[in-house]
This record gives C-alpha cells, structure tokens and sequence, in this order.
C-alpha cells in the first residue's frame, strides 16, 4: 500500500512533465496537422538554458536566494525558449505550408537532428549533474520497521511541480478559451483559409501557437532538470516521443486530453518499472503509442478525424 | 528563410539594400539571442560540481557569419529582382529535358566506376587501399539500405522511421543462425534473414497500414525502438548489451579466405593477402545493391509498382479507382523490409560483430536523411546521397588545412549529424519533391508529358 501510494505520487509528477510538453505537440497538431518531432529537443534545449541561467547566477553572480532565482531561471529559459520555437517554425515549417503531407514531418526530423548534435558539440555529449536544490519534504505515511511498511514522502520538489502544472494547465485553458489570441487559434484550427479571410493573422497565430509550446516545455525542461538533476543533448528523444505518447492517448488537439494523457503515461511508466521490469518500460510507453493509434485514434478526449477529399 | 517581403517594383532599388541590412541585422540578432547560452556559455564538469565557461569568440563570429550570410542571401536570392538562383531552379523548359540523359549517362558512368572500384583504389591508393577499400563498402552499404528504404519512402510514399529495425532483424538472423548451426554459411542464410526481415514487416506493417501518413511514421518509429530494446534486454538470446561476436565471414564456393591451402588465394593460385576479403565484400554488397536496383527498375513497371506511386500521389483517389491499398502498401513494407534484411546481414558478416548499439533510431534517421536528400524516389540521387554524405565528410578528416585552422582536435564526423539535419530541412524547403525535380510518369496515355513536381497537387496526397 505504501509502495504504492509513492508510486502513484511519483507517476503524477512525471506525468505532469509529459503533460506539459505534451500540450506543445497536441497544440501544434490541432492548429496545422503536423507532428512537431523537434519539440522533445524544445524541452531539451529548454532544460540547457535553464542549467546555464542556474549556474550563472549562483556561480557567477552569486545569487543564493532560491526562490527568486529559480523564478529569474523559468521566465528566462522560457524567453529563450521561445524564441528557439519560434526560429525551428520560421525555417522549418513556414515554409512548407501547402506543401505535400510529410513535407514538414521531414523537416521536422532534420531539425530534431539539429538541435540535438548542435547540443552535443556546444555543450558536449557528457551528462550534466546538477546536485538536488530543493531538498525535504512532508512524510505522508511514516514508515513501520517491524511490519515492513516504506516511509510514503510527498518532496517539495514534487509539490512543486504538481502545482506549477496545475497553475500552467488552467492559465493555457483560459487563454484558449477567453482571449483573442485563443479564439483567433480555435478559428485557424477550424478552417485556415476562412480565418485568414476574416481577417486572423494565420502565420502570427501560428507562431504564437509554436511560442506557446515552447514555453511550456523549458518549463518541462526546468522541472526535468531540477527533479531528475541529470541532463543530456540526448533527453528530448524519449520525453518528446511519450509526450507525444500522451498527447495521442488523450486525443490529439485537446488541451485537458493531453494533460490526462501524460498523467497516463506517467502513472503508467512509474507502475511499469515498479512491478514489472525497469528494462522494458520504455517499451511500455511505445506499445501504448501502437495500440492507440491503431485501436483509438482520435484518443480519450478527442474528436474522431473526418477525411476530407 | 524569407518570405520576400512586398515592396512596390519601383521602390525596390532605393529600398532593397535598406530593408536587406534590416533583415540580416534581425537574423544576427536572433541568433546572438539563440546562441547566448549554447555558443556563448559552456557548462563543464569541474571537480567541484559543475561550471560555466564563455566563448565570446564564437558566439560573435556566429552572429557574423549569420548577418553576412544573410545579407548575401537577401541582396542576390531573395530581395532582388534577378535572384542568382534562377538559372537552375526555374528554366523548366530548358532544363528538365537534359535530365533523363544526364541521369542515366551519370548511372551508367557510376556502374562502371563501381564495377571496377576496389582495382582503381589499389591502383591509384596503395598505401589507404584497406581503408578506401572499407570506405567503399560503408557507402555501397547505405547505398543499397537508400534504395529499400526508397521503394516504401520514395516509391510507395510511406514514411517509415523504424527502417533500421529490419536492418537489426536481418543482422540478428543471420549472427543467431550461424552461431547456432554450424552448417549454414553466409549464402544460406541471406535468403532467409531476407525472408524473416520481410515477415517481420508482414507482420508490423499489417496493424499500423491503416494509419495516415504522419501517424504512420510515429508508430514505425515506436516499432523500430521496441525491437532495439527488446534486442538489448533478451539476454538468453540476443545477448544483450554484449551482442553476437564470432559471426562467420562469407565464403567463396565454400572456401574461405584464409593462408591455408584450402583458401581461395591458394585455389587461384595468386599470392595471400588481408586485402582480397575487402574486395570479396565489396563485390558481395555491390552485388546485393544492384539486385536491389534492378528488382526496384523492374517492379516500377509493374502493376504493383505503379499502384505504389498512384498510392504516393493520392491514396483516396487510389481506392477510388479499385486498388487494394492495404495489399499495395504491404508489399512495399515487406519488400522494403526484405532489402533491409539482406543489408543486415551483410553487415552482420562484415563486422563479425553485432550489438544493439549500431540498430539506433539515428541510423533511420542516416538512411531516411540519404533518401530525401537524393530525391523522393531517385535511384542515382540515392547514391549521390551516400557518396557525398557518407564518403565526403569521412574523406574531410584526411584533409590536412582544415585542422590547420580549427585545431588539431577538428573531427569533421563530429558535424556529420548536423550537416545531415541542416540538409535535410534545406532541401525540404527548397525543393520539396527532392534534387531531380521532374519525376518520369511510368504510365503514358499516348504520348509522353513531363510532369514537373509543381504540377503535381501537393495537397492532400499522404
């Protein structure tokens, strides 16, 4: 039961991660159709600047105060990050609007290729350690010797990322939902042409859709970095093909699916590991990619895809 | 990359160089914001935990290299009237007829150059032949994985990234069954690793057929991973991590290459030497891609073949007109699969040695990278593909004033991936449909028209 309960904690915050970067993939996907294969290395280069900012200010400048420099590490890492989004779309996909299907699939994979080598030889392809920053936490369950019963502990770290994704999920809903920018973003996922007719910058608001994406994944990145202190030019690979995981099983252009989605996989991935074999969750998260696709595609929360001719 | 911006035609003179200096300076900026905390910042692992070092050298001569890059770009291609491009991407009426004769004098020219390779290398290269001799074998290798992976990418339009894990089943068929009998030898077991590689993509295309373009390569892609793993955790059988050593090498009429008296040197009577097992290989891979070619050339005229490029242009139109696409594309999968199979075992036997390491989701992306940049669909493209891209950069690291000026440390293989990625995103947007633009139509109604890859619909066909 102990075991358990932990699992189930540490599922939902891995879960909230996939979530987040889930939302980049099933944004894109609704507003222009195309899978954004780079956005898994969005997340990594996310998590790099966020490392850099880190160590600026701590080593550089000084800055011991945590808070606020964690809080000065996400809205600079989510700048930067977002302006690598909006780059990868400017060069890469802009310019195939119209083209054949795969066109910017193959762009898209280029540029994943990219992003990771440019990593790799700026930064080199060693791991990064980061030591934990944030340590502690509240003991749910004490532990038991005699009955064998674990000490079920909720961190800060854990805490943290849980409600930041919470406060991100239902910011991004009311946007969709309240603003201009979120009708004008329904409007080109609806029809393309009929918006721009009406007057919608289509290429801004898909620009901004890209932006938005990008953001949400430094913030990924950040709390990748932070939980895991581990990262590599090689992590956006698996994160981005489960978030993508995510983003299909909760159906695809759905913002709450692909938040359900990752918790999904989260749960599934950490349960995975913690009963079965650590070796093949992996292969867990990639049969549930096949199966979805193949048995459900439009997902949980999705609307089934009319073929128009 | 540029959307021209519209100006008036006659204000563009007194403009253009203004609005160029604009744009460039915008592009230098962005990437001095892009490059801060990659090229300007490094973290390295010091003893104490980690720390961060600057480079403000290559920061700055990035952004330098990207203002006057663009500059360039915007006064010569994109912002001017006259763009220096037009002589070889417009003159569809000049140019396009040339090709089919350039492309197949260049096909025939690089037949015959490869039939004879391993000679000129001895000849010409006495000291490096073993490893332009190794060299060759790597790019014929690719060379023939480009041409399977095109009849399913190129030919049938089926965007497979798993394509590497046909490749490992071929590999592992041939390692496992001849680690396991003794009496299976190279040659018996080729037809079989083609076979299982080809049920292999029996059995995954026949789930995943139903799916569109895009999903349809994510779900290849996750297949191609699950096998890989699957390889690296299956200790009983695969070996894991460790892989399959002691794989036999091929043999010639049963004899092998050894000092022996019953090697083939002595059977032929000319003196022993390490090189004459690279030549063999090379013949036995030049072999394979040329059945590979021609199987390909030949299916093309087939009904089958141009069910796969009707299916390419427009699948829904396809089943309009009474195609079974799910039989179609099965074909292609298998018989894609099947290539794949025999180049894994080509491998197998080439490096005696086989682990789960060289099966990576990055080696699809090798093989799908030649494929594209060749030209959906292109045979030669393919080849110029590899050559360049496999041969060329392996052939920068001899070159000695590149290193003279980026250091003793410069290791060009380092940048192949990048250079792999930048191309494959610059030919995508500057030439979707690939180099060789105008694509032979394979069924003529009377007489034959060129079809230009800007006349074909780009809309919906997946």
């Amino acid at each position: 039961m102990e075991y358990f309960v932990q699992q189930l904690i540490n599922g939902l915050t891995l879960g909230s991660i996939y979530g987040l970067i889930a939302i980049g993939y099933t944004m894109v996907y609704g507003i222009i159709g195309m899978i954004n294969f780079a956005h898994g290395d969005i997340f990594m280069i996310g998590s790099f600047i966020a490392l850099a900012t880190f160590l600026v200010l701590t080593t550089v400048l000084g800055f011991a105060f945590l808070p606020v420099v964690l809080l000065i590490v996400l809205i600079i890492s989510m700048l930067f990050t977002s302006a690598w989004g909006w780059t990868v779309e400017r060069i890469a996909y802009r310019p195939l609007r119209g083209s054949f299907r795969l066109a910017p699939l193959i762009t898209a994979i280029g540029m994943s290729i990219v992003l990771q080598n440019f990593v790799q030889i700026s930064q080199g392809a060693r791991v990064k350690p980061l030591p934990p920053q944030i340590p502690g936490g509240i003991v749910l369950m004490t532990g038991d010797t005699e009955t064998g019963a674990m000490v079920v502990q909720l961190s800060y770290m854990q805490m943290i990322i849980i409600a930041t994704t919470l406060v991100l999920l239902t910011g991004f809903t009311l946007m969709i939902s309240r603003t201009s920018l979120g009708r004008a973003q329904r409007a080109c996922e609806q029809d393309r042409k009929m918006a721009s007719l009406l007057g919608v910058n289509v290429d801004r608001t898909i620009s901004l859709t890209f932006v938005m994406g990008a953001a949400l994944a430094s913030v990924a990145g950040l709390m990748f970095l932070l939980l895991y202190g581990v990262i590599d030019f090689y992590i956006g690979f698996l994160a981005g093909v489960k978030a993508f995981t995510a983003a299909v099983l909760g159906g695809i252009g759905s913002l709450p699916g692909a938040m359900l989605g990752g918790l999904l996989i989260g749960l599934i991935e950490v349960f995975w590991s913690g009963y079965f074999t650590v070796e093949y969750k992996d292969v867990a998260a990639f049969s549930i990619l096949a199966i979805v696709l193949i048995f459900l595609p439009s997902g949980l929360l999705g609307k089934p895809e009319v073929e128009k001719v | 990359m540029a959307a021209p911006t519209v100006t008036a035609p006659s204000r563009q003179d007194t403009n253009s160089f203004a609005a160029s200096v604009k744009d460039a300076a915008i592009a230098g900026a962005l990437t001095g914001v892009l490059g801060f905390f990659f090229l300007a910042l490094r973290t390295e692992i010091a003893p104490g935990g980690l720390e961060v070092s600057t480079r403000w050298g290559v920061w700055i001569v990035a952004i330098l290299i990207v203002f006057a890059g663009r500059l360039l770009l915007n006064l010569f291609v994109f912002k001017t009237d006259k763009p220096v491009t037009r002589y070889f991407s417009t003159g569809k009426s000049s140019a396009s007829p040339r090709l089919p004769w350039l492309g197949r004098a260049l096909g025939i020219f690089l037949f015959l150059v490869a039939t004879v390779l391993p000679f000129l290398i001895i000849a010409l290269f006495p000291a490096q032949q073993r490893q332009f001799i190794d060299l060759a074998i790597l790019i014929m290798t690719y060379v023939m994985l480009g041409w399977g992976l095109n009849i399913v990418v190129g030919l049938a339009g089926l965007l497979d990234l798993g394509y590497v894990a046909f490749y490992a089943v071929g590999a592992y068929s041939f390692a496992l069954l001849s680690t396991h009998f003794e009496f299976i030898g190279f040659w018996t077991a080729l037809p079989l690793a083609g076979m299982l590689a080809a049920f292999w993509g029996l059995i995954l295309g026949f789930p995943v057929l139903r799916l569109r373009g895009d999903y349809l390569a994510i779900v290849t892609l996750a297949f191609g991973e699950i096998i890989r793993i699957v390889l690296l955790n299956w200790y009983d059988f695969t070996g894991g991590p460790n892989g399959i050593s002691g794989i036999p090498k091929p043999t010639f009429l049963g004899m092998d290459f050894s000092r022996g008296d019953d090697g083939v040197a002595a059977f032929l009577g000319i003196e022993y030497s390490t090189i004459h097992r690279f030549i063999y290989l090379y013949y036995i891979i030049f072999l394979l891609a040329i059945i590979t070619n021609l199987v390909t050339m030949r299916l093309r005229k087939l009904p089958v073949g141009r069910a796969w490029e009707a299916l390419r242009e427009d699948e829904i139109a396809c089943r309009s007109l009474g195609i079974n696409t799910t039989n179609t594309k099965l074909t292609a999968f298998a018989i894609g699969a099947m290539f794949g199979g025999f180049a894994g075992s080509f491998f197998a036997t080439r490096q005696g040695f086989i682990s789960p390491e060289s099966f990576t989701f990055l080696e699809s992306a090798i093989i799908l990278a030649i494929v594209v940049l060749g030209g959906l669909g292109s045979q030669i493209g393919v080849v110029i593909a590899s050559v360049v891209m496999i041969g060329g950069i392996e052939l920068l690291r001899n070159i000695g004033f590149l290193s003279q000026i980026f250091g003793p440390d410069f290791d060009p293989v380092q940048y192949r991936m990048l250079i792999f990625g930048l191309a494959m995103v610059g030919i995508m947007v500057w030439k979707p449909r690939g180099l060789v633009t105008t694509r032979e139509p394979t069924a003529v109604l009377k007489e034959k028209k060129r079809i230009g890859a800007d006349m074909v619909a780009q809309g919906e066909g997946h």
